[in-house]
């Protein structure tokens, strides 16, 4: 403790600090019944720290060129030690963070923490999801195999039908008119320096709102929370909370990584059929699902870029939600938001399903 | 006098954002310009081996590359030839011939194609462009039509 004091005072000779300590010694985080969903934002943030620290590990041995990829990766999972485990955690774990990332979007669109003055919050977070999207999207490429190679070139395709300057955007995204080599390394490049570059910014900015406004009280809870205003300090009560569900967390990602390890699949090659059974990763099926159901022509028009268009207006809709939600706002219960919520969720569930159990 | 130096601000101003916007653009030009990738010539070839006469049992099917392109080579039950491209018309996977449902069938949205190339169910908006099958020794030869 002697030497923790000496330590912290050579510290305080030289810089400042009392106004950290003043601020960590007074922020506190709100008790109530829904307090529990303030741990899952948390949650996300640790998986996206070992989605770092994985991904270094694996630049270790990983090669981004169409002849090397796949045979570096198939290298890291027999013959690197441990190397099956680390390309295991870092491929669950991108998928827990995404799921987590939506599990914490939808507690904080149902508690309505997008209100005054979070809108910010919320917008820097549906970044956040975009971007973790993007991620997996490019990440699903990088050991090169069959179902990665054609789930990239369906997704990329995508962008063309967009009027003017699809053909532009597809060219960007792939390197050249196809999806080849080129397009490994560019992906390569969006997922290792590109995106982690970006996300660090945006979460800087996400968190440090949050420091800066402290948690929401959910409004159905606001009135009993101002009689009665239970908190608990955030150091170093909720912060060991949290660490509990981290280590939870932590412990799931290994005993999946060690049960399930991670399926490398045959190479890509570009003069074979598309295999049976193609899909992309799981998050992005409702939406895969959805544009089979689409013909391809509606009036005339091209039913891609239709649905394209429609799920570009869908998503702007949510990132502008706190501007839409004027009841909200206002302070007033806004079910109609509630309930667009509900049949988002019970539409991603039922897509999903279908598409896994009951669909050729 | 204060009239006269405020005009003069806003042309200096306006004058150096506008060579600040100039600047901006000579750098930005040649990052675009980067970040597009050159053109590739694409392979001008019109006609290729597809397979050897013996190579393919009536009622099966064989994905081949034409140029920079995949094409499929089909053999139908009545021993004749037909080949088309195979890139499917939707999004641009390959597709593959089903000896179950006698047709020519796309893995990525269930799109399928009857042995004139036109769609029989599924997504894709437009048929796959026919080639021309020949055999010449025992070498069975695809080209592109005229
Ligand atoms: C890499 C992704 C993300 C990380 C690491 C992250 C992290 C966090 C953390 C640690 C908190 C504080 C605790 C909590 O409320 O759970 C938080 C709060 C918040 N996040 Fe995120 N988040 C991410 C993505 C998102 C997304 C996708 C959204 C919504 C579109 C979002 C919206 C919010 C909002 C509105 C709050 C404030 C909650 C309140 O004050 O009650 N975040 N985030
Ligand atoms: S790409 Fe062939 S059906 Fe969609």
């Amino acid at each position: 403790m002697d030497k923790l004091k000496k330590l912290s005072n050579w510290f305080e000779v030289r810089i400042d600090l009392s106004g950290v300590k003043k601020f960590s010694d007074k922020k506190v985080v709100p008790v109530h019944q829904q307090h529990f969903w303030y741990a899952i934002g948390g949650i996300t943030l640790f998986l996206f720290i070992t989605q770092i620290v994985t991904g270094i590990l694996l630049l270790l041995y990983y090669r981004p060129a169409a002849d090397s990829a796949y045979e570096s990766v198939q290298f890291i999972m027999t013959s690197v030690r441990f190397g099956w485990l680390i390309r295991s955690i870092h491929s669950w774990g991108a998928n827990l963070m995404i799921f987590f990332l939506f599990v914490h979007m939808f507690s904080t669109f149902f508690m309505k923490a997008y209100r005054k003055p979070r809108e910010m919050t919320w917008i820097s977070g549906a970044i956040l999801l975009i971007l973790a999207l993007a991620f997996g999207f490019s990440g699903y490429l990088l050991p090169w195999n069959k179902l990665a190679f054609f789930a990239t070139k369906v997704g990329t395709e995508m962008a063309a039908v967009v009027p003017g300057v699809g053909k532009h955007i597809l060219i960007f995204l792939r390197g050249g008119e196809d999806v080849t080599g080129a397009t490994l390394t560019r992906f390569f490049g969006f997922h290792v320096a590109l995106l982690p570059m970006t996300t660090f910014f945006v979460l800087l900015i996400h968190l440090v709102l949050i420091q800066a406004q402290g948690m929401s009280v959910p409004p159905t809870l606001e009135k009993e929370y101002k009689k009665n205003p239970k908190t608990m300090k955030f150091f170093p009560d909720f912060i060991l909370r949290d660490a509990v569900g981290w280590l939870a967390v932590l412990g799931l990602l290994g005993v999946l990584a060690a049960l399930f390890p991670w399926e490398l699949g045959e190479k890509a090659d570009r003069f074979a059929s598309a295999p049976m059974g193609i899909k992309p990763e799981w998050y992005f099926v409702f939406l895969f699902q959805t544009l089979k159901y689409i013909p391809g022509r509606i009036f005339s028009l091209n039913g891609e870029a239709l649905a394209i268009f429609a799920i570009g207006l869908g998503v702007l809709f949510w990132v502008s939600v706190p501007f839409f939600d004027r009841r909200a706002q206002k302070n007033l219960p806004s079910k109609a938001f509630t309930l667009i919520g509900i049949v988002l969720i019970i539409y991603i569930i039922v897509l999903t399903t279908i598409s896994y159990f009951f669909s050729s | 006098m204060k009239e006269t130096s405020k005009s003069r601000r806003t042309f200096l101003l306006s004058g150096l954002l506008s060579s600040l916007t100039a600047f901006g653009a000579m750098m930005l030009y040649p990052v675009w310009r980067f970040i597009m990738p050159p053109k590739v010539p694409e392979s001008t070839q019109n006609s290729v081996k597809a397979a050897k006469v013996n190579e393919l049992e009536p009622n099966s099917g064989k994905v081949f590359p034409f140029g920079s392109k995949p094409a499929i080579l089909i053999r139908l039950g009545n021993g004749e030839y037909r080949a088309f491209t195979a890139v499917c018309t939707h999004l641009q996977c390959t597709v593959q011939y089903r000896k179950d449902f006698k047709l020519i069938w796309c893995a990525c949205h269930n799109g399928r194609f009857d042995m004139n190339g036109n769609v029989v169910s599924g997504p894709p908006p437009l048929p796959l462009e026919p080639f021309e099958v020949a055999i010449s020794g025992s070498d069975i030869i695809v080209s592109k039509r005229a």
